[in-house]
């Protein structure tokens, strides 16, 4: 009966329960959207800089990501690639060897180059590699060539069918030259990785650099990004031995993070000042209601029930009304952030071309993370609960002949 | 046996550099099954003296005993389950629970006394039926006239069984014709159930029916007749 009495008690005066609701549910619209917006933004910027970089885990020789040098690259254990391949949370095993080296043309012209040992076929399949071609073909072991990023093909003045020389130090001081076919060009959008980087077949460049059976990385293609803790944590009791590394995207590149936070903290800021705004507005109805009800707290109090139970109820009329509007404002976001999820908004101008230089796709997906609604919902019913605290200290400070008497 | 005993009771407030005796030395005695009447102008300290006997207000001086229990020295939440108990309350704006029927009204009180939803309802129907409010049931106060919402208020107040009810002017906001209802149940609900009743009133009718009148005037008791 006291949740009876606290549900009929907030249709009193349904104005102002419309009005207090609806501001809840208007407060949680707009944090819901806000953060999926930039939720969905970061997740796709994430995602974007992660593949076409690191990947989300990788499995490296020892001390290879603090100095990247083709002598720490490492053997993998077939045993252990195994065992990882065979673990429930991973997809696949990229295999990556990665060496620079001095690039030259047959027109004299020389440039520092970035060179990427991958198998062509699992990188199309899992970064998509052959989307970012513009022309030819990805190299493998049969065409034996290599694929130009796009600006380094522009500066060495190579197109597809020209010869490319590659001078080199190959694996503990061997001597890594070679004359290789220009058999694709593509572009890889991040500006510093489109001016440098050339892709060879990972056994091709093995060879060439004397790194037989030698990887710099394998990647590790999980099969769910929200879990790699429990991932690295299962992984590294398979990796037991101290000649390799487990390294999650998070460990190698703390700095996309903190810009991440950063940027995410100055949305927060307007969501707190949006929740003090809401909290006053809520605080205002307690107070309405607090002073309207004293003398039936009183006639309670009077008749035998307890400060405890008044106070319980006062407490559930709250957590109901904030609880209507936390529903529709949940259920207003819904439809809103699902269309932006599945729709995109599509950058133009100049933003569009800042994101694809830093390899991030123009748009801006919204995030269906429940943990948004979840997060939102709960702060606003915690406020609001914890509002309704002067409603019960009300009741707890309450003289029942006082309190008729108004 | 006294129901209601009283010694030496007062409440003195402050007001300014002044104190104001309320209630000033009352000694007064009830009897269960009496039908009695505190009678006095405005201001002589009835509803105080009703407050102090209600356990609502804290005497300054002096005792409550309620069926040889010292109800002064309770804490507040003994206080209020003690009420629950023991006390009927009948208020002058009948001070019903405006979002409740007048059966969940009346069954209100027992459920905060924890008995059972079958008992609440029986007990509920019985006593809307004693003050003849069986047709108007399941209407809300709002829905109810002044002398209806009383009556609804004197089943309430007996619903959990109390060794007596206080009504403080209970006719006060009615007409002759619901006052003279009211009177009739209180006075039937005294005479078969034995129930007792204390008012403070004004009301004439009220005067003609009691059996006891305490006449209250400065916060003392200067006349106590029975008829």
């Amino acid at each position: 009966m006291l949740l009876k009495i606290a549900w009929r008690n907030i249709w009193r005066n349904k104005r102002r329960s419309f009005i207090t609701l609806t501001s809840v549910a208007f407060a949680l619209f707009f944090a819901i959207i806000m953060r999926s917006m930039q939720t969905g933004t970061y997740d796709q910027a994430y995602s974007s800089v992660i593949n076409a970089t690191t990947g989300y885990m990788q499995w490296q020789g020892e001390g290879y990501w603090d100095k990247q040098s083709l002598d720490r690259s490492f053997h993998p254990d077939s045993h252990q690639r195994k065992q990882i391949l065979a673990h429930e949370g991973v997809l696949d095993l990229l295999p990556r060897l990665e060496s620079f080296a001095l690039l030259a043309s047959n027109n004299s012209d020389t440039k520092p180059g970035f060179l990427k040992g991958v198998d062509a076929e699992l990188e199309a399949k899992y970064f998509q590699l052959n989307e970012k071609l513009l022309a030819g073909e990805l190299p493998n072991s049969q065409n034996n060539g290599v694929l130009l990023a796009s600006g380094l093909a522009e500066n060495l003045s190579l197109g597809l069918g020209d010869t490319m020389v590659i001078i080199g130090q190959g694996y503990h001081g061997m001597s890594a030259n070679g004359k290789y076919p220009v058999i694709g060009i593509a572009d890889l959008k991040n500006p510093i990785a489109n001016k440098s980087t050339v892709y060879l077949d990972l056994k091709e460049l093995q060879f060439l650099t004397g790194a037989y059976g030698q990887v710099s990385a394998e990647v590790i293609i999980p099969k769910s990004k929200d879990q790699l803790i429990e991932l690295k944590q299962d992984l590294a009791l398979i990796i037991d031995d101290e000649s390799s590394d487990l390294l999650t995207w998070q460990e190698m590149m703390p700095e996309l993070i903190e810009a991440m936070e950063a940027d995410s903290a100055g949305g927060l800021a307007i969501l707190f000042i949006l929740y003090l705004v809401i909290g006053f507005g809520i605080f205002g109805t307690i107070l309405m209601l607090t002073a309207e009800r004293k003398p039936e707290y009183g006639i309670l109090l009077s008749i035998g029930m307890s400060r405890g139970r008044m106070a319980l109820t006062s407490f559930m009329e709250t957590g109901l009304l904030s609880l209507l509007g936390i529903l529709g404002g949940s259920f207003l976001a819904w439809p809103l952030a699902a269309y932006y999820h599945y729709n995109p908004i599509e950058l133009g101008g100049d933003m569009d071309a800042m994101m694809e230089e830093y390899g991030m796709e123009p748009l801006l997906p919204f995030s269906l993370d429940g943990d948004i609604w979840l997060t939102h919902g709960s702060i606003m019913l915690i406020i609001s609960l914890l509002l309704s605290f002067y409603a019960v200290v009300t009741i707890y400070r309450l003289n029942p002949v006082n309190a008729m008497r108004r | 046996m006294s129901v209601i005993e009283t010694k030496k009771l007062s409440r003195i407030y402050q007001d300014g550099d002044s104190l104001i005796h309320a209630v000033n030395q009352v000694d007064l005695q009830v009897e269960a099954g009496e039908f009695t009447a505190i009678i006095g102008p405005s201001g002589s300290g009835k509803t105080t003296l009703l407050n102090l006997i209600g356990g609502l207000d804290t005497p300054s001086e002096g005792t409550v005993t309620i069926e040889n229990k010292p109800i002064h020295q309770l804490k507040d939440s003994e206080l209020i389950n003690f009420r629950l108990k023991h006390i009927g309350f009948v208020f002058q704006a009948y001070n019903l629970i405006p979002v409740l029927s007048a059966q969940e009204n009346v069954e209100f009180i027992m459920l905060l006394q924890d008995q059972s939803k079958s008992a609440r309802e029986s007990r509920a129907k019985e006593l809307l039926k004693a003050v003849g409010l069986e047709q108007q049931m399941h209407k809300r106060p709002s829905e109810l006239s002044g002398g209806q919402q009383q009556r609804v208020a004197v089943a309430r107040a007996l619903a959990s069984k109390p060794s007596f009810v206080l009504a403080d002017e209970p006719t006060a906001n009615l007409d002759s014709k619901s006052t003279e209802d009211l009177l009739d149940i209180m006075h039937r609900l005294n005479k078969e159930e034995g129930i007792t009743f204390l008012f403070s009133t004004h009301d004439q009718r009220v005067i003609d029916r009691a059996e006891r009148l305490i006449y209250v005037e400065d916060g003392q008791i200067k006349s106590d007749e029975k008829k």
